[in-house]
């Protein structure tokens, strides 16, 4: 009973963390699909590995009221972005723009992942040249065959 | 022998790469301020709100921007250092107190000391957003025409002040720079 008392209080308590975090409201559906789309896709810079939106930091807050005063008011998703960009770098981005700098975290995946593939073809290469077993006899081993079938049919028959 | 060898060497090249990655900070977020001029702002002062602090005052002289705030505990750490910094060495020193109320941030100073020259009341964090601010405290090296040379992120330990910033100072207040 106990039990179920406590887990229905943390139930209510988590609610109203959620409801801590007020959704935001616009009259045209177009512009609250956008601003959703933009905070999924914008970094926090204080917890680093939440989104925008999802992200209880001040600064998300701060950052979160910005771009929604910003779509209110008319701008272009690459203008807020940009506005984002300038003053905190291409980290805010959650995809950064191809760069020098950036060109290692967007093709070394398919770098490491060529390094392996090729591994595999030459360890796998090697493998079946060394199970290369000869599979016609010589002709001792066709004797030894034939007699030894022999015997095994005499007993056979015995 | 390669067969052993090989493993190995990997082994000591990912060692490399992880203790070259230990050695990065990753909130040290490069800005994308630096040799860039800095944004204008215009703010009441900490200390009166019917007076004006803004980004021109700052020009002139190689300048320091330290955002800071009541709430801070980082600060807590780093002011001792400003308030000696700032006793020792002509520096023109600029607040920015970000997202505070006026009443904690005055009593804050008179506990602990004030440093700056004037503190700029950013208390929407408006004026910290134009900065690229994300963790209090950071610190802000501006030259004479406006320029953004420096930010240091997080408090300044007494090395971080002796070995970067006060040579840093001097070396833009030198006429030749």
């Amino acid at each position: 009973m106990i039990k179920t008392g406590v887990f229905i209080l943390f139930l209510v308590l988590n609610l109203s963390a959620i409801a801590a975090d007020d959704p935001v409201e616009f009259k045209n559906p177009e512009l609250q699909k956008r601003y959703y789309a933009l905070i999924e896709e914008i970094r926090c810079l204080v917890c680093q590995n939440q989104s925008l939106a999802d992200s209880h930091a001040d600064l998300a807050q701060d950052l979160r009221n910005e771009i929604y005063s910003k779509v209110l008011a008319g701008e272009q998703d690459d203008q807020i972005v940009s506005f984002l960009v300038e003053r905190y770098g291409d980290f805010v981005l959650y995809r950064p723009p191809l760069t020098k700098n950036t060109w290692l975290l967007w093709f070394g995946p398919f770098v490491f992942m060529l390094i392996g593939i090729i591994f595999a073809i030459i360890l796998i290469k090697k493998q079946s040249t060394n199970k290369a077993v000869p599979t016609e006899l010589d002709e001792v081993q066709q004797q030894r065959l034939t007699e030894l079938l022999k015997k095994d049919i005499k007993r056979d028959k015995e | 022998m390669l067969r052993y060898l090989l493993p190995l060497g990997l082994f000591f090249c990912l060692v490399i790469i992880f203790i070259y990655g230990l050695q990065h900070d990753p909130r040290q977020i490069p800005s994308p301020f630096i040799d860039k001029p800095a944004p204008a702002f215009k703010l009441s002062t900490l200390h009166a709100a019917n007076i004006d602090v803004q980004l021109d005052d700052l020009k002139g002289k190689v300048s320091l921007l330290n955002v800071w705030a009541s709430w801070c505990v980082a600060c807590r750490t780093e002011h001792p250092l400003l308030v000696a910094m700032a006793k020792d060495n002509p520096v023109n020193l600029y607040g920015l107190n970000y997202k505070d109320t006026r009443e904690d941030a005055i009593d804050w100073l008179k506990q602990l000391g004030n440093p700056y020259i004037e503190s700029a009341f950013d208390q929407t964090g408006k004026t910290g957003i134009d900065y690229g601010v994300y963790g209090v405290p950071e610190t802000f090296v501006i030259d004479k025409e406006g320029i953004i040379r420096y930010k240091h992120i997080g408090p300044l330990n007494k090395q971080d002040i002796d070995n970067i910033i006060l040579p840093m100072i001097n070396q833009l207040a030198s006429p030749t720079s």
